[in-house]
């Protein structure tokens, strides 16, 4: 009960924290669009804004040609990317490679 | 080089103030590459940003030209920050310490505002 109040930079207790935790940690990121992004967490804001350092990026395109549905995906690289926060869905620990 | 003194202010002042608005001002007079939520990549000099991440760009060169003519003959353009989607950044440009510490800088206070 009483582990709820926190230090100026300890525990969670809210959203946002969870993130804090991931900085200079490798992050999966999805985004609106289809596209996901792989990458070290250098910075983030309140808004979800944020600076990765050696990023992957996967789009995924799905082509609904008749009956077979493919799903092409296109992968970039960037050293260091500012993503805008309006695009983020979801940041999460990177787990798997 | 270019960047010592200016850079230094200007990233004491992230350090004390609202996140990414100082940070893209470290960057102003570097070259960056922003890719638009419509898939146009355009590059050019950062040559301002406000508190809206609304970005002026100098010089400016659109990556695909062929897919999108319609702005090779502009020179310079004002984006509306809403419409970017990345900014690829100069990775030698951006002090990665400094940026992390001003990130958990940033989370504090905003910790404390929530109180």
């Amino acid at each position: 009960m009483a582990d709820a109040e926190e230090g100026p930079t300890g525990s969670v207790s809210e959203p946002l924290d969870l993130v804090r935790l991931l900085l200079d940690e490798v992050v999966f990121v999805k985004l609106r669009g289809d596209r996901e992004l792989k990458g070290r967490l250098y910075a983030y804001d309140s808004h979800m804004n944020l600076v990765l350092g050696d990023v992957v990026e996967t789009i995924y395109l799905i082509d609904e040609d008749e009956e077979d549905e493919d799903i092409k995906t296109t992968t970039k690289k960037s050293e260091m990317l500012f993503v805008r926060g309006d695009s983020v869905v979801l940041v999460s620990p990177q787990t798997s490679s | 080089m270019a960047f010592p003194i200016q850079y230094h202010i200007a990233t004491l002042y992230a350090l004390k103030m609202a996140g990414f608005w100082t940070f893209f001002k470290t960057l102003i007079d570097h070259e960056v590459t922003i890719e638009l939520k419509n898939d146009i990549q355009i590059r050019g000099t950062l040559k301002s940003v406000d508190q809206y991440l609304n970005i002026k760009l100098d010089d400016i060169q659109v990556v695909e030209e062929l897919k999108y003519p319609h702005l090779s003959s502009v020179k310079n353009v004002f984006i509306r920050g809403s419409v970017v989607r990345y900014v690829h950044l100069p990775a030698a440009a951006v002090d990665v310490p400094l940026l992390e510490d001003a990130t958990r800088r940033e989370a504090a206070n905003q910790a404390g505002k929530g109180k």
